[in-house]
C-alpha cells in the first residue's frame, strides 16, 4: 500500500533538507513516529541506519531501516531491513518564489501475509495517510518558524552593525 | 494408555512431579483399575499427554509470526482496541521474565494483544516464548501456537528458554486466575504461586511485570468450578484445578470453556519497569518478600487501569 502527500513550504530547499535528514529532529515533526534512533556509526547519509517505530492501531510497527538514496538536497529515501516492509521518500523540489514543494511517500506491507495482510494494509491506510499529512503540516510549521527566527536574527545583527 | 506411558509422555514435556502424581501406588492399582470411570479418565489423560508436543524451542518460526502479525494486529486493533503501554521498560536485549496477570478464559485475549505488541516493537527476530497450560497446547487446531513460541508450562522449559537468552512470558496465576469471576476483574491473583521468582533468581534475569485489564469482560465468568474439578478428578489427571462456568457466546452457558467468541472488550496492558531482584532485595532475596512486593506493584497498576475504565466492555 502506498500513501503520499505534498505541501509547499515557504522556505528554501536547503532549509527543508537539513531538517528532514537530521535524525535528531524526526520525532519533533513526524506524526505517529515514537522512535527514530541511529544504529551504527553513521548518523546521516547514504547507508545510515535507524531503528524506527510508528504507532498504528494496537501496536508500534517498524524496525531497522536503511537510507538508500541521499541526493542533496532533493531525494532522501529509505527501505526496511527488518520488521514491516516499507519504503519511504522525501522529495524536495524548488518552487517559485524561493519556496519548496515537499512530498512524503510511504509504501508499506508484509510480504507473504496473504488476505489478512491485504485487509490490514487497507484498514491502516486512512490512519497512515492522516499521519503523513500531519507530518507535512508540522514540518512546514517547523521550517517556516525557523526561517522567521533566522530572518529576525539577521535583522538584529544588521541593526547592531549599522 | 498405561500409567507408565503417561509418565513417560509427561516427562518428555518436562513434567516430573505431575507424572509422579499420575502413577498410582502399586497396592492401590489393583482395586482402582477395576473402576471403569477411572480407566476412561486415565485413557483421556494419556491421550492429552500424547498430544502435548515435545517442547522444542526451535519450533518458534519468526517468518510465520511475521506473516501472521497483520491478522492478529487486526483482531488486536479492531476487536479488542488494544493498548499496550511501557514496552520501553523491557530491556532491549538479553533474557527477561515477563510476569503477567491472566484474564479472559481460555481464549487468552490479553496474551494475543501483548504478543502482537511485543513482536512488532522488538521485531520477530527477538526470541520470545510464552508458557501455556498443557491442555491448551494439546487442543486440536492450536498447533500454530508452537510456531508463535508457545511451550508447555514446566520449570524445565522455562529454564531452557531463559538460558537461550529469550524473553519469556509467564502467567503464574494460570488457569486459576484466568477463570476468576468477572467481578474480580481488577484483582491480581496468582493463587500463591511463587515458582517464577525462584526461576528468575536461579537464572539471574530481571522480572518485568505486565498488568492487563479487560480480558475478564470478554464473557461473564461466573465461577472457577474448583469443587467440580476435584469431584471429577480433573486435577489429578489433567493438571486442571478448575472447571470454569461462564456465560459466553455462542454457548450461552459455557462449562469447561473449550473456546468461545470473546466480547469485544477493550484491553489495556501496562508494562512496568524491570526489577533486578538482587539489586533491590540483596544477594539472597526472600521469595515471599519479592512475591508480596510484586503483588503490591501489580495490584496498584491494575487499580490505576481499573480507575480509567468507565464502562465494562467499552472501556
Amino acid at each position: 500500500m502506498r500513501v503520499n502527500s505534498s505541501i509547499v513550504v515557504n522556505a528554501p530547499v536547503d532549509s527543508v533538507w537539513s531538517i528532514v535528514t537530521d535524525p535528531e529532529r524526526v520525532l519533533s515533526y513526524m506524526s505517529g513516529v515514537t522512535r527514530w534512533e541511529v544504529v551504527g556509526d553513521l548518523p546521516r547519509g547514504l547507508g545510515a541506519r535507524y531503528r524506527m517505530l510508528f504507532r498504528i492501531g494496537a501496536a508500534e510497527v517498524g524496525g531497522l531501516i536503511e537510507v538508500v538514496e541521499f541526493t542533496e538536497p532533493t531525494e532522501f529515501a529509505w527501505t526496511s531491513v527488518t520488521g514491516l516492509d516499507q519504503r519511504g521518500r522525501w522529495r524536495l523540489r524548488e518552487a517559485p518564489g524561493g519556496r519548496t514543494r515537499v512530498e512524503l511517500r510511504l509504501a508499506y506491507g508484509v510480504a507473504g501475509a496473504g488476505l489478512s495482510g491485504w485487509i490490514a494494509e487497507r484498514i491502516a491506510a486512512p490512519s497512515v495517510s492522516r499521519h503523513v499529512r500531519q507530518t507535512l503540516r508540522q514540518l512546514g510549521r517547523l521550517v517556516e518558524h525557523e526561517q522567521l527566527r533566522e530572518r529576525a536574527a539577521r535583522r538584529r545583527t544588521g541593526a547592531s552593525h549599522s | 494408555m498405561a500409567p507408565a506411558d503417561t509418565t513417560r509422555s509427561a516427562r518428555r514435556n518436562g513434567h516430573e512431579p505431575a507424572a509422579k502424581v499420575d502413577a498410582p501406588e502399586p497396592s492401590q492399582s489393583r482395586s482402582r483399575s477395576t473402576s471403569l470411570l477411572d480407566r476412561a479418565w486415565r485413557e483421556l489423560s494419556g491421550l492429552v499427554q500424547r498430544r502435548i508436543p515435545r517442547a522444542d524451542l526451535d519450533e518458534r518460526d519468526p517468518d510465520y509470526i511475521r506473516e501472521q502479525l497483520p491478522l492478529f494486529w487486526l483482531f488486536s486493533s479492531i476487536w479488542f482496541r488494544g493498548e499496550v503501554r511501557g514496552l520501553g521498560n523491557i530491556p532491549d536485549e538479553g533474557p527477561v521474565l515477563l510476569v503477567g496477570n491472566h484474564s479472559g478464559g481460555n481464549m487468552i485475549p490479553d496474551t494475543m494483544v501483548f504478543t502482537v505488541a511485543f513482536s512488532t516493537y522488538f521485531g520477530v527476530e527477538r526470541a520470545f516464548y510464552q508458557l501455556a497450560h498443557n491442555l491448551v497446547l494439546s487442543l486440536p487446531g492450536l498447533s500454530w501456537l508452537r510456531k508463535f513460541g508457545t511451550v508447555a508450562a514446566s520449570p524445565e522449559n522455562a529454564r531452557q528458554a531463559l538460558t537461550s537468552g529469550a524473553a519469556l512470558l509467564v502467567y503464574p496465576g494460570g488457569d486459576y486466575e484466568v477463570h476468576r469471576p468477572s467481578w474480580q476483574s481488577d484483582r491480581v491473583d496468582f493463587g500463591g504461586r511463587k515458582g517464577f521468582i525462584r526461576l528468575a533468581l536461579e537464572q539471574d534475569v530481571p522480572i518485568v511485570p505486565v498488568v492487563a485489564i479487560g480480558g475478564q469482560e470478554t464473557a461473564l465468568f461466573l465461577t472457577r468450578g474448583e469443587r467440580l474439578a476435584r469431584l471429577l478428578a480433573l486435577d489429578r489427571l489433567l493438571r486442571l484445578k478448575v472447571l470454569p462456568v461462564s456465560l459466553s457466546l455462542p454457548w450461552i452457558v459455557n462449562v469447561g470453556d473449550f473456546g468461545h467468541i470473546p466480547l469485544p472488550a477493550k484491553i489495556t496492558i501496562e508494562t512496568l519497569p524491570a526489577i533486578d531482584l538482587r539489586a533491590e532485595f540483596g544477594p539472597e532475596p526472600d521469595v515471599d518478600d519479592v512475591y508480596d512486593h510484586l503483588m503490591r506493584l501489580m495490584q496498584d497498576a491494575l487499580d490505576a487501569l481499573a480507575a480509567e475504565r468507565r464502562f465494562p466492555v467499552l472501556g
